[in-house]
């Protein structure tokens, strides 16, 4: 095993800022734009990108919260996990919605999160932020706002640790053995 | 005052551990519901904080998840009810599943079949989740040991309610939050009460001080015997006026009608003197102490019209509440049913 810092706490805040102003850039404003974390650490991420956004446009994004627990489609492969928490999504029907999660992977949570969604309303549009996009998608779903690509093999380990829900903040990969060796199943992005 | 230990009105042939308890992980491990009284903290915090979620769905705009869709659940009652049996059906609905409902009355049961055959043809129909009322205590253990799928006791005999009281431990914890230290009054039939039994255990557990109010007649023989280091103390008052005193709950149970030809009370007028829960006796407890009543009420018996409705009373809140805690308890225990597991096997080669 290996491992490596891929993020620091300073190459997080630049992330954010960056995807902050990216998201005011393509909606052409903030206005309309309502940001769903994703439960556990979309949370604060959104959080942060929704103040960095009111420090240099001077608006309030509202920012709710989403628990896809009973949205998804792989429950049995992930064990007896029956932890599931409340959802607190604002009204989103006509708005602009950017769901924003820590790590982008098969995409099956960002599929169960769309679906849940939409129980909520018809938003006008969905877009996707993520901290970190880690490959081996297995359905047609891409983000819209990426915080960093990382080319890894399904058999790492990438770790997202943030000061409110952690009390640290890092972003860490744990390489299994064999793909330090150069596994063939590596995916690299772009 | 005398110190009891809950009654023994447990059928001798009930085995011990069909579910097994909650690991140290606090990971779910349970396949049926039958009873409360094994029920950790840790479980039983685990179904307050699920029916929360719950309770957010079931505010929604369109309250209905996939969660247990293709899942199938037969509530099969051999007794009758309106809001437990519409409250699993309810629950199971806004969670996707596929929801049949059996009366025993108008089943082959009327032509002599058996309850092991019947709960054998619901599973071999396609039933994952069995939701099950008896008259007789035990019923559902038996089920539990004759099928594979999973069991819900919706009340079985004199013994136990389970998901009642989960339901009533919700609405406490609403607004008191927690309830350790809170003194709970419960009021009535307690010698007849499945209610009265399954809240007894989960409030005992999270530390709560239960006081049982009732006739000598209507309190279970031998409350002072038995079930050693089971429990801890339960109070016991045969004097309504003094059981309420400083109550933070009044919890009153149907007066079943037919037990006043039963030689129990000498009559309606008479219980309703001595046990009603009134504005009088509610005036005795803590200032916004709660209301609460498993229903159906006999309004102007166990509970005077004024209070039954009053601005204490959280009798409603308990039905809705029953709906959310009812989705819990389905969502967890099918997390270990077999067709999940039998799923996640052919996920893992």
């Amino acid at each position: 095993m290996r491992d490596a810092t891929v993020m620091s706490p300073a190459d997080i805040r630049r992330a954010i800022t960056r995807i902050a102003h990216e998201i005011v850039e393509h909606n052409r404003g903030a206005e309309g734009l309502v940001f769903v974390g994703m439960l556990t650490r979309g949370v604060p991420l959104a959080c942060r990108i929704a103040r960095a956004i009111a420090e240099f446009e001077g608006e309030q994004v509202p920012v709710g919260t989403l628990d896809v627990g009973l949205y998804r489609d792989d429950l049995t492969e992930r064990g007896p996990t029956v932890n599931i928490q409340p959802s607190d999504v604002p009204d989103v029907a006509g708005k602009r919605v950017v769901l924003v999660d820590d790590v982008l992977y098969t995409g099956r949570t960002v599929r169960a999160a769309l679906d849940a969604l939409i129980d909520y309303g018809r938003p006008e549009r969905i877009q996707l932020a993520v901290l970190v996009d880690r490959g081996h998608r297995e359905l047609p779903i891409r983000a819209d706002f990426v915080g960093k690509n990382i080319p890894t093999s399904r058999a790492d380990d990438v770790q997202v640790r943030l000061e409110e829900t952690d009390g640290e903040e890092y972003v860490r990969v744990t390489a299994a053995e064999e793909a330090v060796a150069g596994s063939p199943e590596r995916e690299v992005l772009r | 005052m005398t110190t009891m230990r809950p009654p023994e009105a447990r059928a001798a042939d009930i085995p011990a551990p069909l579910a097994a308890p909650a690991a140290a992980d606090g990971a779910w491990r349970r396949r049926h519901l039958l009873d409360l009284d094994d029920f950790t903290v840790d479980e039983l915090d685990l179904v307050m904080r699920t029916a929360d979620t719950m309770k957010e769905v079931l505010q929604r705009e369109v309250p209905r998840v996939p969660a247990l869709r293709g899942t199938t659940i037969v509530t099969l009652f051999y007794e009758n009810s309106t809001r437990t049996r519409s409250s699993f059906e309810l629950a199971g609905k806004v969670l996707g599943a596929d929801v049949i409902n059996v009366a025993a009355a108008s089943s082959s049961v009327t032509k002599g079949e058996s309850l092991v055959d019947t709960v054998k043809t619901l599973q071999a129909v396609g039933a994952d989740v069995l939701v099950m009322r008896h008259s007789r205590s035990g019923a559902p253990y038996l089920a539990a040991r004759t099928v594979e799928c999973s069991v819900v006791n919706a009340g079985d005999g004199l013994h136990a309610h389970p998901t009642q009281g989960l339901l009533d431990l919700y609405t406490m914890r609403a607004s008191l939050g927690d309830v350790r230290g809170k003194r709970v009054v419960i009021v009535g039939d307690i010698l007849h009460s499945r209610v009265a039994r399954s809240n007894l255990w989960s409030l005992t557990t999270l530390g709560a001080e239960v006081v049982l109010c009732a006739p000598p007649t209507l309190l279970p023989a031998g409350l002072g015997r038995g079930l050693e280091g089971k429990l801890p103390p339960v109070r016991v008052e045969t004097d309504l006026d003094r059981a309420v005193e400083g109550a933070d709950v009044v919890m009153a149970l149907r007066m079943q009608l037919e037990r006043m030809h039963g030689g129990f009370v000498p009559g309606a007028r008479e219980y309703s003197r001595l046990y009603q829960v009134n504005a009088a006796r509610l005036a005795r407890a803590k200032p916004n102490a709660l209301v609460m009543h498993p229903g159906p009420m006999n309004e102007g018996v166990e509970i005077s019209h004024e209070v039954a409705h009053g601005l204490q009373s959280h009798v409603e809140e308990q039905v809705q509440n029953g709906v959310a805690v009812r989705m819990a308890v389905l969502w967890l225990i099918t997390r270990n049913s077999t067709r999940q597991a039998r799923a996640a096997t052919k996920g893992a080669l």
